[in-house]
C-alpha cells in the first residue's frame, strides 16, 4: 500500500507536490513516522532520563532499565505506525474483547488494588490491564462510531457509552478510581470529536455533578483519604497529606532557577516520597526551578499541538478520531499528574508520560503515539477504501 | 467494519472534527494557562515560604553540652573535675545477628543482665543507623581489649563522654554535692533550651547551688539530616562555652584533718573566717562517696545509704539542729552587759542549784558541789549554770530572744548551699503559736543554758563565734570564693556580703565575755584548759553540752531523767588568735558526752594545723594579745 502513487496528492494537496517524484520519499516518511513529534518525544525522553538520573539518587541501573524501556516503547510505537489505520480498524473488536476479558481475570485472580499506604514503596513494577484499556477503549469507539456517519446518533451514543462504561466499572471494582476515570476519559475524548451533541455534554456534565456527591459513600476509605488530604494536606502531616506537603516544599524551594540539577535537597534527602514516579515532576521544579518546569511544559504542549495537527490533517476518520482522543488523553495525564504534584488537584497515581519510572504506561502511550503516526502517513486508505 | 462504511459528508465530517479540536486546543490552553499559573505561585511568589520549609526539613539543630565547670580548694586542689568515661555502642544495621555478636563480645567485654535488658529496650526505641548503649564505665583494661579486637565487631564502637569525678571521695562529700542524671522534677527548674544537649544537673551543694555559673552554655552544630534523620553533614558549629571554674573558701587539708578527726564519730565542723565568711571547713560525719549518684546508684546501695542510722547523707552541718548548751553562754553574757544588768558587775553564788522561789523546783548546776562566788568570766570559764540561770532570769525570755536573734540564732544564714535549716530562738509569742502554751519561767532559765527549745545549727554557731570574735562585724557564709571563665579568662569574685554589725553600747562588754572565752581554755579552772596546753597562739573558746533528750516534748525540765538518757552531745565553739582572729569554728560531735574531752581537742587539731604555717608570727601576735 505504500507504494500507492497518489499519497503525495492527498497529503499536503500542495500543487508542488505533486511535481515531486515518488523516490523522493525520505526514510521519515517510508517508515510512518513523523520527525517533529518524534523530537518532542526523544526530547521529552532525554529530559526524562535525566531527572529521573537526579531522582533515583544517581542510580545508573536504574537508568539503564529505563532506558532499555524506553528503546522497547519507541520499537513499538514504530512497529504500531507501520500497520495501516485500517488494519487498526479491522482488529480493534478482538483487542476490546481481548482487554475486557484480562480484565475480568485480574477481577477474578483477586490482584488487589491500589492502596494509599503502598506510597513508601518504591517502583512497584505490576503488569495492568487497565493500562491497556486506555488504548482499547478510545479504538473500540473510534472504530464503532466512524462506521457510520458523523454526528452519531443518540442511539449509537448509548451504545458507545456501553462500551466505555463496561471497562470503567470493571476497573472501579478493582479499586483503581484513577485509572477508571481516565480510562472513561478516553473515551469520552473520541465521543466529544466525534461530534456528540452540546446537549448531550451538557447533560452528562449536569447527571455528574448530581452523582459526584452520591459517589462519595461507593469510595473506599484511601480514596476518601486522599481526597480529604488534597484539600487539606496540612491536617495530617506525616500521614496521607505528608507526600503533598513535600511535593510543594520541593517545588516552591526550587524558586525561579532550581537548586540545580542532582542537588535537589527534598529529593536527595529523602523527603519527597514518589521521588522517580509518580512525583518525578517535584524533582524537576525543585532542581530546574520555574523556568525548567516551563521548559518541561513546552515540551509536552509541542507534543500534544503537533499530535493534534496530525489528528486535524487525518482524512479518514477512525484514525482521526483515535489519534485526537489518545492525544488529548495524553494531555490529560500530563494535566492531572502535575496538578496532583502541585497540589491542585487530588492524589491520584498517575504517571508523569515519558519522565515517571515505570514500563507499562510507557508502553500504551507510545503504542499510541504510534497509532497516531501511522494514521497520519497512511492517508490513502480512504482511497483505497473507495477503490473497494 | 470499513467494508460496510456507508457514504458520508466528508467535508462536513472534517469540519465538525476540526471544531471540536479548536474547542480542544481552547482547553488545552486554559488547563496550562492555570497550571503555569500554579506553578508561577509556588516557585515564584511563595518562593521564600517553601525555601524556608525545605532548610527546616533538611537541616538540623543538633545541641553540643558544654563541659561543666572545675571545682577547686582554696589552693587549686581539685574537689569536682571531668574525666573521659568510656561506653561501648553498637550501630543495630551495622549487625547481621545481634545474639551472636553479643555473645562474642562477651569474651571481651563483661555484659551483665541488665545491661542486656536496658541494651534490647533501648534497641527498640532508637532508629537502626544510631548507636545504642550496651556497657558504661568500661574499665581502662576492657577498652584496651576491645581495641585489639574492634576488627571482628563491625558496627561496635567505644563512645567517649566526660563524667563527672570527685577525685577526693567523701572528701567535702556534703558540701560540694554531686550531680546526676537530669531527673523529671529537675525538668521543672531548668532552661530547657540551655540543656538541651546536657544530661546531668547539679543535684546538691556547691554543684546544684552554683548550677548556672558550673553548666556553662550550649553549642549548636546545623546538620544537614534526611527524612530518616540520619546525619550526613555538619553544617554549621557554634562550640559550647564551658562553665566556670569555681575556687572555693575550703581548705583541703583542714577539711581532711575534721575529717579524720571525726572518722568512727557522728557530727559536724564547721570552720568560717570571720573577716569573709569563707568556709574554711565544712564536716558532716559520716561522709559518703558522691561517685556513687553521678551515673545512677543502685538502688541496694542507695537504700544502705538512706537507711544508716548514722544517716550519712544528711548535712548536719547546716541542716542539724542541736540544742547549743552552754555555747550560748557568752551570747547571754553579753546580752546582760549590753543591758547593764546589775548580777553582770557582780559575783553571784552558785550552791550547785538555782530556785525561782523558796521551796520551788530546783535546778541543778552541772557540778553538784556548786561553784561558789563566780564573777562572769569564771562563770564563763568554768561554765557555771547557776550564774546564768540567774542571768536569764533578770533579762528574762523576750530580752534574751532580742538579743540573740542578732546574732543569726533562729534564722537561715543565707550559705550559698541549696538547703539550710533556720534552728530555733523560742519567745513566748513563738511558744502560743506554734504549742498553744504560755511561757514558763523555767524555760527562761533552761533557755540561759542553751537548753529547752534552742536549736542552733553548727553553722549558726560558727558564725556567731566569727561575729563575736569579730566583736560585731557580721559577714553571710559563703564557700565560692570565685569563679573563672575559661574561656574569656575573666575572673569573677565573690566579695564577702557584710550585714549591719552589731553595736555595743560599749566597746569593752565585748572584750569582758572574749576574756571569759579565753579563760575557758587558758584559765587555771577553765572546761577546756587541756585542750589551750601548750597553745603557740591564745585562742577563746566554749564548750558546751547539749541534752539529747527531746525536751521539746516536754513542758517542764525533768533533771532526773535526763540524767541518766543516753550521752549527751558535745560542743565546742572556738575562735583564734584572740587578736585578730582568722579562723571561727563550731564542733558538735553527737553523743560525744561532755564538750571539753570531745569537742574541743578537735578544734584544738583545726587550729593548730589551720594557724599552724605561720607559727611564728602567731606566736608573737599572741603573746602580745595576752593582757586582753
Amino acid at each position: 500500500m505504500s507504494l500507492d502513487s497518489n499519497e503525495g496528492l492527498l497529503i499536503r494537496g500542495g500543487p508542488t507536490r505533486l511535481q515531486g517524484p515518488v523516490r523522493q520519499r525520505s526514510l521519515a516518511q517510508r517508515l510512518h513516522i513523523d520527525p517533529p513529534l518524534l523530537l518532542g518525544l526523544l526530547l521529552l525522553s532525554a529530559i526524562g532520563l535525566m531527572v529521573l538520573y537526579s531522582a533515583s539518587g544517581q542510580n545508573s541501573q536504574l537508568l539503564l532499565r529505563q532506558g532499555v524501556r524506553l528503546l522497547i516503547a519507541f520499537t513499538v510505537m514504530i512497529a504500531v505506525a507501520q500497520i495501516s489505520p485500517r488494519q487498526w480498524c479491522r482488529w480493534t473488536p478482538w483487542f476490546y474483547g481481548l482487554s475486557i476479558a484480562l480484565l475480568l481475570a485480574v477481577l477474578a485472580g483477586g490482584v488487589m488494588g491500589k492502596g494509599a499506604q503502598r506510597w513508601l514503596d518504591l517502583g512497584v513494577l505490576r503488569f495492568q490491564p487497565s493500562e491497556i484499556l486506555k488504548l482499547t477503549v478510545p479504538m473500540m469507539l473510534s472504530a464503532y462510531l466512524a462506521e457510520r456517519r458523523l454526528p452519531p446518533r443518540t442511539s449509537r451514543i448509548l451504545i458507545a457509552g456501553g462500551f466505555i462504561l463496561i471497562p470503567t466499572a470493571l476497573i472501579a471494582m478493582q479499586p483503581d478510581l484513577g485509572t477508571a476515570l481516565l480510562v472513561a476519559a478516553s473515551g469520552i475524548f473520541v465521543l466529544f470529536l466525534a461530534g456528540m451533541s452540546w446537549r448531550l455534554i451538557a447533560g452528562l456534565g449536569a447527571c455528574a455533578a448530581v452523582l459526584a456527591p452520591v459517589s462519595w459513600f461507593l469510595l473506599h476509605d484511601y480514596q476518601r483519604q486522599r481526597i480529604v488530604s488534597f484539600l487539606n494536606p496540612e491536617q495530617d502531616p506525616l500521614g496521607a497529606g505528608y507526600h503533598l506537603i513535600q511535593s510543594k516544599i520541593a517545588i516552591g524551594s526550587g524558586g525561579l532557577y532550581g537548586k540545580g540539577w542532582l542537588n535537589g535537597t527534598q529529593a536527595h534527602l529523602e523527603f519527597l516520597p514518589e521521588r522517580s514516579t509518580d512525583f518525578i515532576f517535584a524533582v524537576l521544579s525543585e532542581e530546574f526551578g520555574l523556568f525548567g518546569a516551563f521548559m518541561i511544559f513546552a515540551v509536552f504542549l509541542l507534543i500534544t499541538v503537533r499530535g493534534l495537527q496530525l489528528a486535524l490533517q487525518s482524512q479518514e476518520p477512525y484514525g482521526r478520531l483515535l489519534g485526537g482522543a489518545l492525544v488529548l488523553t495524553f494531555f490529560v495525564y500530563v494535566v492531572v499528574n502535575i496538578g496532583m504534584v502541585t497540589g491542585v488537584l487530588p492524589v491520584v497515581g498517575v504517571p508523569l508520560p515519558l519522565v515517571s519510572y515505570g514500563g507499562t504506561s510507557m508502553v500504551s502511550l507510545m503504542a499510541a503515539f504510534g497509532i497516531l503516526m501511522s494514521a497520519h502517513t497512511h492517508r490513502r486508505l480512504l482511497s483505497e477504501g473507495r477503490r473497494i | 467494519m470499513s467494508l460496510s462504511l456507508p457514504l458520508k459528508d466528508l467535508a462536513e465530517e472534517s469540519s465538525l472534527f476540526r471544531n471540536r479540536v479548536l474547542i480542544a486546543a481552547l482547553g488545552i490552553a486554559l488547563l496550562t494557562l492555570a497550571l503555569c499559573a500554579r506553578l508561577v505561585y509556588l516557585q515564584f511568589v511563595s518562593h521564600e515560604h517553601y525555601q524556608n520549609l525545605s532548610h527546616n526539613n533538611r537541616v538540623n539543630i543538633l545541641p553540643l553540652a558544654p563541659t561543666r565547670g572545675l571545682i577547686f580548694d582554696r589552693n587549686g586542689v581539685v574537689l569536682a573535675q571531668n574525666v573521659p568515661s568510656y561506653s561501648l555502642e553498637v550501630v543495630p544495621e551495622a549487625v547481621a545477628d545481634m545474639d551472636a555478636l553479643l555473645n562474642e563480645l562477651r569474651e571481651i567485654v563483661a555484659i551483665r543482665e541488665i545491661d542486656e535488658q536496658r541494651f534490647r529496650k533501648a534497641l527498640k526505641r532508637k532508629k537502626s543507623f544510631q548507636g545504642v548503649p550496651l556497657r558504661f564505665l568500661l574499665s581502662e583494661r576492657e577498652v584496651a581489649n576491645f581495641a585489639v579486637n574492634r576488627h571482628r565487631f563491625p558496627g561496635v564502637d567505644i563512645q567517649a563522654r566526660l563524667s563527672r569525678d570527685y577525685p577526693l571521695g567523701t572528701l567535702a562529700a556534703h558540701l560540694v554535692g554531686y550531680v546526676g542524671r537530669i531527673s523529671e522534677a529537675d525538668v521543672a527548674r531548668l532552661d530547657a533550651v540551655a540543656y538541651r544537649g546536657t544530661s546531668h544537673i547539679g543535684k546538691i551543694g556547691i554543684e546544684r547551688s552554683y548550677e548556672g555559673l558550673l553548666h556553662g552554655g550550649p553549642g549548636y552544630q546545623q546538620v544537614e539530616s534526611n527524612a530518616a534523620g540520619r546525619t550526613l553533614r555538619v553544617l554549621e558549629r557554634t562550640p559550647p562555652r564551658p562553665g566556670n571554674d569555681l575556687y572555693l573558701h575550703l581548705d583541703a587539708p583542714l577539711q581532711a584533718l575534721a575529717e579524720q578527726a571525726l572518722s568512727g564519730l557522728r557530727g559536724a565542723v564547721v570552720a568560717i573566717d570571720p573577716n569573709t565568711g569563707g568556709i574554711l571547713a565544712l564536716v558532716s560525719a559520716p561522709s559518703y562517696d558522691p561517685n556513687l549518684f553521678v551515673n545512677g546508684i543502685e538502688a541496694a546501695r542507695y537504700g544502705a545509704l538512706r537507711d544508716s542510722p548514722a544517716r550519712p547523707l544528711f548535712n548536719r552541718a547546716v541542716n542539724g539542729q542541736y540544742p547549743p548548751g552552754s555555747t550560748l553562754k557568752p551570747f547571754i553574757a553579753l546580752a546582760a552587759l549590753e543591758v547593764r544588768l546589775k548580777q553582770a558587775g557582780k559575783k553571784i553564788f552558785c550552791p550547785g542549784w538555782y530556785q525561782l522561789s523558796k521551796g520551788g523546783r530546783k535546778y541543778r548546776d552541772w557540778k553538784k558541789r556548786g561553784h561558789g562566788h563566780v564573777s562572769m568570766t569564771e562563770a564563763l570559764a568554768q561554765s557555771c549554770d547557776v550564774y546564768f540561770y540567774e542571768l536569764a532570769r533578770t533579762l528574762g525570755i523576750q530580752r534574751m530572744h532580742d538579743f540573740l536573734v542578732r546574732f543569726g540564732f533562729g534564722e537561715k544564714t543565707g550559705i550559698d548551699l541549696p538547703a539550710e535549716a533556720a534552728g530555733l530562738m523560742p519567745s513566748p509569742r513563738w511558744k502560743r503559736k506554734a504549742r498553744g502554751k504560755p511561757w514558763y519561767p523555767g524555760e527562761t532559765l533552761i533557755t540561759g543554758i542553751g537548753q529547752g527549745f534552742v536549736l542552733t545549727t553548727p553553722l549558726q554557731l560558727a558564725l556567731a563565734t566569727a561575729t563575736l570574735a569579730r566583736s560585731g562585724e557580721r559577714v553571710v557564709p559563703r564557700i565560692v570564693a570565685r569563679a573563672h571563665h575559661l574561656a574569656v579568662d575573666e575572673e569573677t569574685i565573690f566579695l564577702a556580703v557584710r550585714q549591719p554589725a552589731i553595736t555595743m553600747q560599749r566597746e569593752k562588754n565585748w572584750r569582758r565575755v572574749i576574756h571569759g572565752m579565753v579563760q575557758v581554755v587558758h584559765g587555771p579552772r577553765g572546761t577546756a584548759r587541756r585542750s589551750g596546753l601548750g597553745a603557740r597562739y591564745r585562742f577563746a573558746g566554749k564548750t558546751g553540752t547539749a541534752q539529747v533528750f527531746g525536751l521539746r516534748q516536754e513542758e517542764e525540765y525533768k533533771e532526773k531523767e535526763v540524767a541518766k538518757h543516753l550521752r549527751d552531745h558535745a560542743l565546742f565553739i572556738a575562735f583564734a588568735p584572740v587578736k585578730n582572729p582568722r579562723i571561727a569554728i563550731a564542733v558538735v560531735v553527737e553523743n560525744g558526752g561532755s564538750g571539753s574531752h570531745s569537742a574541743a581537742p578537735v578544734a584544738r587539731r583545726l587550729l593548730d594545723q589551720y594557724l599552724g604555717q605561720g607559727a611564728g608570727q602567731e606566736k608573737l601576735a599572741s603573746v602580745a594579745s595576752g593582757a586582753g
